[in-house]
């Protein structure tokens, strides 16, 4: 298919598929709205100031400059750190490779770097790309709940560990790591142990207090704090050397060359002190509408199972369930049909033969991993929005049960 | 390293997901056959019903579990093999498949390939206790060994993630 032929499509499927009346997004794993102070925001550094490079000795550069360090103050201040501590990067994903690959670029004797099982892919492939360089990577295992083996970490890290790196909250299930016990077992071992934590989905989530949590390294994601794509930051404790990943000319930041975005870290920041500031009432309110979503699928859908971990070790927005003898694609692409926006860890949506290793590593089979169904909701969610799911979900299982050959109860082969 | 855009599903994929043809099962099916397993994510059973005289398919049935392309491929080799003979039904191949869709995403040919391998297998079924006819070969087809090889792979892999877990 040529790239003209794929657009032509894409048109096609959309006409075809239609605008459903009534929509209700919960993708927000993958991304989703913008705060809308986030976009006047983002509107007003482009307007004034934000249209030069922060870098440069003139007017612009000056304004643009001074933006910059405003938003800067902002996060560090949401975050506890100091604003020189925080290094922007163009998303979560690159600020969790600058973590791994910069700090392992300058180690000296060090060679074991410790990922837990489930970690995001950002942190995964990279670490076990550095297996080529010689290093060697531990996969820290996880409960059925998706908490890691506190033990197996206290038993295995050792003087030789470079960085143990462990999201603070899990992005598929939710499950919110005792951090503080983990810094506890790494650094009595040795204090020169890095700590690397992805908080992209702890980020307005849990509190989170970078010098409470005591770690070295922290990645963040804008838009999963419901600011614009294309920014990310990653904290890095003073006294910290990486090295660059990427090089070019040089920029306001030394570890990340380019010039920053910084309309879109204006955004960034808009959203970040928004959360920061109503953190106790969106967090009740994605936990009601979250128990409310978990408790009426349970309820109303027979042979549903919850992935990660029940009430408040669990991320206040986090939905994971498997529907048996369903498959999560087809699944997804029913409920789009019907207006909702959801994503699963059935192979069928990674584009691989295996489904989600999240879902894997917290012991669940094959096919209990191919009908699951993430659903994420914000502080901006409604109770309409999640009754409207609990009515068409048990309409949209039973129709994709009813095509399947075997059927609920039957035994599995 | 490949990428991920969107699958962009054609008009007929989504048209016969929502609304699939010939979907269930024949009670009486005079042969019938699965491809697939639950723990690949995909799997298709196919049902003929008939007319030992001519030797014509008179009803074809699929089910299926899978993603919106395996349903939309089962339903629409059904359609494509109704009153067809057995031994032209044999030569549909997933191309056929993938085209009468209107294209399949390349992700998404192996359902195309599931399909067929399932409906290859019925009529393989059909002829276990029949004279076995010149046309039917002997050795499996790319289709069949696919759907082979997929189900084996798997089996290996969740055998092989259970272990590590226990």
């Amino acid at each position: 298919m040529t790239y003209s032929d794929l657009s032509k499509s894409i048109i096609e499927l959309i006409e075809s598929h239609g605008i459903p009346e009534r929509e209700v997004y919960l993708d927000y794993e993958n991304s989703g709205l913008i705060i809308p102070e986030s976009l006047k925001a983002m509107e007003n550094a482009y307007k004034w100031g934000g249209k030069g490079h922060p870098s440069i000795t003139h007017l612009m550069g000056w304004m643009s400059y001074q933006l910059l360090y405003e938003a800067t103050e902002n996060i560090a201040s949401a975050v506890n750190c100091s604003p020189n501590e925080l290094v922007y990067t163009h998303s979560g994903t690159e600020a969790n490779n600058l973590a791994i690959i910069g700090s392992a670029s300058l180690s000296q004797n060090r060679r074991k770097i410790f990922v837990s099982s489930i970690e995001h892919l950002s942190v995964i492939f990279p670490a076990e790309r550095l297996e080529k360089h010689g290093f060697k990577i531990i996969k820290i295992p996880v409960d059925n709940e998706g908490f890691i083996d506190l033990n197996f970490l206290s038993q295995h890290v050792d003087r030789e560990t470079l960085l143990v790196s462990i999201a603070a909250v899990n992005h598929e299930i939710g499950t919110v790591q005792n951090m503080s016990a983990i810094r506890d077992i790494v650094k009595d071992r040795d204090e020169n142990i890095l700590i690397h934590t992805d908080a992209c989905d702890a980020l307005g989530k849990i509190p989170l207090d970078i010098k409470d949590l005591g770690v070295d390294l922290a990645s963040f994601s804008s838009h999963k704090v419901y600011g614009p794509k294309g920014v990310g930051a990653l904290y890095v404790k003073e006294g910290i050397k990486l090295e660059p990943v990427i090089h070019g000319q040089l920029s306001t930041q030394k570890l990340w060359p380019g010039v920053e975005n910084v309309p879109g870290i204006m955004g960034f920041s808009k959203a970040v002190e928004i959360i920061h500031k109503n953190f106790g009432e969106y967090k009740l309110r994605m936990i009601e509408l979250r128990d409310r979503l978990i408790d009426g699928i349970l309820e109303k859908i027979d042979y549903t199972i919850l992935n990660g971990p029940a009430g408040s070790k669990r991320s206040p927005d986090n939905v994971n369930i498997s529907f048996l003898y369903c498959e999560g694609e087809a699944l997804t692409v029913e409920l789009s049909m019907r207006g909702i926006y959801v994503s699963s860890g059935s192979a069928c949506t990674s584009r691989v033969l295996e489904p989600s290793h999240v879902l894997l590593s917290i012991g669940r089979r094959y096919e209990e991993a191919h009908g699951s169904l993430l659903m994420k909701v914000s502080p901006f969610s409604t109770i309409a929005d999640i009754e409207y799911v609990l009515d068409v979900l048990p309409i949209v299982v039973n129709r994709i049960r009813s095509l399947n050959p075997i059927k609920p109860g039957m035994e599995v082969r | 390293m490949s990428s991920r855009v969107p699958l962009t599903y054609s008009k007929k994929v989504l048209e016969l997901f929502r609304n699939p043809k010939n979907l269930g099962r024949i009670e009486d099916a005079d042969a019938e056959a699965l491809a697939g397993s639950l723990a690949c994510g995909d799997m298709i059973a196919i049902y003929l019903k008939v007319d030992e005289a001519t030797g014509r398919i008179v009803e074809a049935k699929f089910e299926s579990y899978g993603c919106a392309a395996n349903i939309a491929a089962a339903s629409i080799l059904t359609e494509m093999i109704m009153g067809k003979t057995m031994q032209d039904a044999w030569k549909v191949s997933w191309r056929n498949v993938s085209d009468e869709l209107g294209g399949l995403p390349s992700v998404k040919y192996h359902c195309g390939v599931l399909a067929v391998g399932a409906l290859r297998r019925a009529i393989r079924a059909y002829y276990t206790n029949r004279p076995k006819p010149d046309w039917l070969p002997s050795v499996l087809t790319q289709e069949e060994k696919h759907a082979l090889e997929e189900e084996k792979l798997i089996e290996a892999l969740a055998k092989r993630a259970q272990r590590v877990l226990s």
